[in-house]
């Protein structure tokens, strides 16, 4: 594998100029910081190991399974949280085995739920193969085409003053699609024990057990 | 077939009021014949979220987030879409969620369409297999006492209940288009 290209869809490097990666623990933690109050729901792998490295914090529910399941499960938080930001911080392969979930996100418009996906191009939990992301999928396009309207990508963490603005507003869903370097930081291992998160995640919202 | 039949069968509207008066927040579906009244009646519930969903498994973890957020919700499916979830149903177990979902069952009674065959006949097995307590319903008057012990051994003991609405129930299906 050439690591200089990866990331890059190879089919339209030349008609492309060269796109700048984010780094992705620098990203989330400056997302983190300035968002919070935000509920924030992790896809399994990277984007969990990112969100903890980031700082633990009860209204953090993070998954270690479920693949394709975070987009939804945000969904039915938003929906249930209408007063607080809601946000999904997940990684490209997670969001494509859901990526019909944009599409039922789309027709229920929470005005508080913003999908977060740190795109490398790979599915970097499994030995770096390349996605779709890489191989000519436009995952802002679709999620455009699903009906979220406020979809786009970035790529840098000069985005992420604006982007925490626009959680923390709660005025519309949205997706955003950050480019990131397909580099694996140092594990940052949450917690696993599932029972706990969840425990933990309801009290910090004032829900008694039953 | 007619679409929107002005009287609903008195079972499906008793499954409404028992998810109505549970406090039921969120109703997340794939369609079926079977579930046409409660779906209906959530979508012009002003207190309901009704979620139309691309695929069963979403409706899952969709459940899973609004009990996080503290409201219960509960996912209708038809019998072919229990297949579809089996791995999301990690989820519930991994963190010990309650659950409840209603399956209007193919390929078990008079069944038309031999493609319904093996996921019906494997429905309540896959349920078991994953952690879920199978509860049936197959006659009208036994239906709002069965939905309701479901629902309040997922709400109030946090169990993972699934009930099966026979086949029987919902009828034949009609082919004949008019």
């Amino acid at each position: 594998m050439q690591t200089q290209t990866m990331g890059t869809p190879t089919t339209s490097q030349a008609a492309m100029p060269p796109r700048q990666h984010a780094d992705r623990r620098a990203f989330v933690r400056q997302l983190l910081a300035a968002t919070p109050d935000a509920l924030v729901v992790t896809g399994l792998g990277s984007a969990s190991y990112d969100v903890f490295a980031a700082g633990d914090r009860d209204q953090n529910y993070y998954l270690w399974g479920a693949m394709g399941g975070a987009a939804a499960l945000g969904l039915g938080l938003a929906l249930a949280q209408p007063d607080k930001p809601v946000l999904v911080i997940t990684g490209d392969g997670e969001q494509l085995m859901g990526v019909g979930a944009l599409g039922t996100i789309a027709v229920k418009q929470p005005h508080n739920l913003t999908v977060v996906v740190l795109d490398n191009g790979h599915f970097g939990e499994t030995g770096m193969q390349r996605s779709h992301s890489s191989l000519g999928a436009d995952l802002v396009a679709v999620a455009k085409g699903f009906g979220i309207a406020n979809a786009r990508s970035v790529d840098s963490t000069d985005a992420c003053a604006a982007l925490a603005q626009q959680v923390n507003a709660r005025q519309g869903t949205a997706f955003v699609q950050v480019f990131i370097e397909a580099n694996e930081p140092p594990r940052a291992l949450p917690p696993r024990d599932g029972p706990y998160i969840k425990n933990r995640f309801r009290a910090a919202l004032g829900l008694n057990p039953f | 077939m007619n679409h929107t039949p002005h009287t609903p069968p008195a079972w499906q509207e008793a499954i409404f009021k028992v998810l109505k008066e549970g406090g039921t927040r969120q109703i997340a579906y794939v369609p079926d014949a079977g579930h046409s009244h409660v779906i209906r009646s959530a979508i012009a519930d002003p207190d309901i979220h009704d979620v139309v969903l691309t695929t069963e498994e979403e409706g899952v973890a969709v459940c899973a987030g609004a009990w996080l957020g503290g409201q219960r919700a509960v996912l209708l499916m038809q019998s072919s879409g229990v297949g579809n979830c089996v791995n999301m149903f990690s989820l519930l177990q991994a963190a010990d969620l309650p659950f409840f979902t209603l399956v209007t069952m193919r390929g078990e009674y008079a069944e038309f369409n031999p493609w319904q065959g093996p996921m019906g006949k494997a429905t309540q097995a896959a349920l078991e297999l994953m952690g879920i307590h199978v509860l049936r319903a197959s006659k009208p008057e036994e239906v709002e006492e069965i939905v309701s012990a479901g629902f309040d051994a997922a709400f109030e003991a946090g169990e993972k209940v699934a009930v099966l609405l026979s086949q029987e129930l919902i009828g034949r299906k009609k082919w004949e288009r008019k």
